[in-house]
Order: structure tokens, then sequence, then C-alpha cells
């Protein structure tokens, strides 16, 4: 069951701003409030928007069901990579060793209230991005799974 | 039988609910020298102006990992629900 013209002419216009909005909270999430599991999730939100405008053949086609699954796996080996490679320079398991260090993510910051930058925080990005990229694949899996459900049921 | 101790449960519930009040004060956590710890060395350590974040992420990054694997093992049993077999192979 496909919605209206209007319907899928505003979600194909609203996509890529919610998707831009949460690549955004993934990517500042060390800055502002929300995070890798709130930007995951608004992410998400946009798959659900084209699942709910589209029919289940047509969203099969632009979502792929094992990219999003793909997506979720990556997610959480990026993460527990990225807390093993705390063991690889010879620090404890979880230990923030990009912090302060001067390579990637690695500037330091200013005491007391500062705008910020996007380079600092060593590890915290990596790992935002990681937990996002999990959480936009398991919600939009368990979206498809159930859509294909509730197909099954009605034909 | 059942329903004097279902209410008797209730009772005895609802007052310790109403009981802690007296006991805690609302906003003035029992130990608070680790949020001043966080508040102080937050930036200085982690280098992230989110203090909540560098909590979550590096202070108790094992607890969020425990977060991720909750979440994935939802998404394989919900995957498991849904899935439909056809033959042997999956539709």
């Amino acid at each position: 069951m496909r919605m209206s013209k209007i319907v899928r002419t505003g979600a194909n216009l609203l996509y890529p701003f919610i998707l831009i909005f949460g690549l955004y909270v993934i990517m500042h999430g060390h800055l502002t409030p929300g995070g890798g599991f709130q930007g995951g999730a608004v992410v998400a939100t946009a798959a659900a928007l084209v699942i709910v405008a589209y029919s289940y053949d047509e969203v099969t086609g632009m979502l792929k069901k094992t990219a999003m699954k793909a997506r979720e796996s990556i997610g959480l080996l990026l993460f527990i990579g990225a807390g093993i490679a705390a063991l690889a320079v010879g620090a404890p398991f979880f230990y923030n060793f990009l912090a302060n260090s001067g390579l990637l993510f690695g500037m330091s910051v200013p005491a007391g209230p500062n705008p910020g930058d996007l380079n600092t925080a060593g590890v915290i990005p990596i790992m935002n991005i990681a937990v996002g990229i999990e959480v936009w694949g398991g919600l939009a899996v368990i979206l498809l799974y159930m859509l294909s459900g509730i197909r099954k049921e009605e034909s | 039988m059942r329903k004097i101790l279902t209410t008797i449960i209730f009772v005895v519930l609802a007052t310790g609910l109403c009981a802690i009040p007296a006991f805690l004060a609302f906003g003035e956590p029992a130990a608070s020298e680790m949020d001043q710890y966080f508040i102080g060395h937050g930036q200085s350590e982690a280098a992230a102006n989110n203090i909540v974040t560098s909590i979550v992420f590096d202070y108790r990054g094992f607890d969020t990992l425990g977060e991720s694997v909750v979440l994935f093992t939802a998404v394989v049993g919900v995957g498991l629900m849904f899935r439909s077999m056809k033959g042997g192979k999956e539709q």
C-alpha cells in the first residue's frame, strides 16, 4: 500500500535533510547534546518515513536489508575495534589513547567554557560514529522486518 | 487469600515509596565525589567539551559496549521472530 503523491513527494524532499541532521548529531556528539544513539535514531527515522510513504516492494529496492545488517555489524565491530586498539598501544581496554595526542581528533581543549573544536576528544568521535552506524542499521532492520511481517498477514 | 496477599504487598511497596523522601533529600546524592572529579578533569583528560559524552564513551565505555550488544541482540531476536522461511531458504 503506497501513500498519495503528495506524501511521497514530501518524503522525498525531507529524506536528505533528516539524514543530514542525524549525521550532524552523530558527528558533534562530543560538543553538543546528543551522540551516537540519538543521532542513529534520528537517521533511522528517515528510513521509517520512506517505509511509511512507499509500498514494501519499492522500499526493498531503496533500503536493502543486507546493507542495513552489514551496517549494524560493521558499527559494532568498529566500536569493539576502537576499544581493542587501545590494547595495541599498551593502554588498558577502552582507554582514550588519541586524546591530547595531536593525531586524529587529538587536539586538547582549554579549561572552562569555550566554543569547541570538532578535531578533539580522541576516540570518542570514532565510537560515536560506530554506535551511530550500528543504531541506524539496527532500527532500520527492525522496521523492515516488521513491515515484511505485516505484508505477510495482509496477502 | 490471593487478594489479601496482593493488598499487603501493595501497601508495603507504597509505604516504602512514600518513606523514601524522609531518608533521602531530592537532588542531593549520597556520594558526589565522582561528579566533582568528572566536572574538574573531564576537559583535560578526555579533551571533550560534552562531559556527559566523555563519561558515556570514555570513563564508562565498557557499559556502552554492553548497551550496543543489547541493541544487537534485540535486532537478532526480531530478525529470528519475523523471518519467513520458504523451502529452507530465507525469503
